[in-house]
């Protein structure tokens, strides 16, 4: 078994990521923070032949619906911390039109496509992290990614860009 | 079939913002901070550079059970973690501060300051005999030498030259406990778990004092 610090550092970047696409700038941090202390706590139990990245996304998966709960119980945890955050630097470097885009997404969209194309997930192991199907993922990731292209066609340099 | 391409995802990618250095130390920072307020920093480590190279220094909450020399160029502490997670935990996270009172009495030692290390250690990675010896090690002063047939006489076992030599190959904690102060009985510096050039550059730091 290899130390958790390892796992930190193979994996930490993928999983801020796919924070980010499904809660946006001011929950990923508290996200990210959840999933690895869980993640820690149930590392020594980790079957070894485990997909690291499944079982990641796994556990971001919960932490995300616990954060998003979180919100909506505590109407005051959403003004003490409103969007954008007060806190500037974790939104530094943010590009403020793709969380746009990324929010008017259902959920299902928004998870599929983080799962899928920034965690590299395949479609069947996305389904069984969401509660769905194969088809119904495929279908979310396709749709997701197809408004994500309307509505954020990207910096200069990736427009033009054609499929 | 609706496939995204490469560019646009790289896009994608970048406008969710920098995930480097800055970013995921300040990620990690509060990640040891809570796992150690929950009990669940298992290992913290950090390494140090020394007169003899660097070295990983580990502790679990009950001191300091790991001192570590790299092995052979660009292998690093590889070997050492996966050990450590083996035959302690796997909730391991670099975790520097743990390490303070370690570090600088390193710093101090190699400086010529400090004779003495007065620090918890974790000795649940030696076992019998070897721990017999180890113990035995810490009774041998600093700038002093001791031959291997005198340990295994002060441990007890007299005929256990071998495995004295054995325990301070393996032992888990070197400069801390001075396996470097055991020498051959024709007074030739031995092998050690660090190199020989290690071990001469500890007993020539000792004998300058």
């Amino acid at each position: 078994m290899t130390a958790f610090e390892e796992i930190v550092t193979a994996y930490g970047p993928m999983v801020l990521r796919v924070c980010r696409a499904v809660l946006g700038p001011a929950d990923a941090d508290d996200a990210w923070s959840e999933t690895f202390l869980a993640a820690l706590k149930a590392y020594p139990e980790l079957d070894p032949g485990a997909n690291v990245e499944a079982w990641l996304v796994t556990i971001a998966h919960r932490k995300a619906i616990d954060v998003t709960r979180a919100r909506a119980r505590d109407p005051l945890l959403v003004e003490r911390l409103p969007e954008p955050p007060q806190v500037a630097e974790p939104t530094v470097g943010w590009d403020a039109e793709l969380w746009a885009a990324l929010k008017a997404l259902p959920r299902r969209q928004r998870e599929a496509v983080a799962y899928h194309y920034l965690a590299g997930l395949p479609h069947r192991e996305v389904a069984a992290i969401t509660a769905s199907n194969t088809d119904a993922v495929r279908r979310a990731a396709a749709d997701g990614i197809a408004t994500l292209r309307r509505t954020y066609p990207g910096n200069t340099a990736t427009t033009g860009d054609t499929p | 079939m609706n496939t995204a391409s490469e560019s646009w995802l790289g896009g994608l990618v970048a406008g969710l913002g920098p995930v480097g250095e800055e970013t995921m130390s300040r990620l990690h920072a509060r990640l040891i901070t809570r796992a150690d307020a929950t009990g669940m920093l298992d290992v913290a480590y950090r390494t140090i550079d020394s007169p003899v190279g660097s070295l990983l220094l580990a502790a679990t909450g009950q001191g300091l059970v790991r001192v570590a020399y790299a092995g052979p160029a660009g292998q690093g502490y590889d070997k050492v973690l996966a050990q450590l997670a083996e035959r302690v935990s796997p909730r391991i996270l670099r975790a520097p501060r743990r390490l303070d009172a370690a570090a600088t009495q390193l710093d101090e030692y190699f400086a010529g300051t400090r004779h003495d290390f007065d620090l918890a250690l974790d000795l649940r990675l030696v076992h019998g005999f070897r721990r017999t010896v180890l113990t035995q090690l810490r009774e041998v002063g600093y700038g002093q030498t001791a031959s291997y047939a005198a340990v295994a006489a002060a441990a007890g076992r007299p005929t256990a030259v071998r495995a004295v030599g054995t325990a301070c190959a393996t032992n888990p904690l070197p400069i801390v406990v001075p396996c470097h102060r055991v020498i051959r009985a024709d007074g030739s510096t031995g092998q050690y778990v660090g190199g020989t050039a290690a071990k001469q550059t500890l007993l020539t730091l000792e004998a300058a004092a």
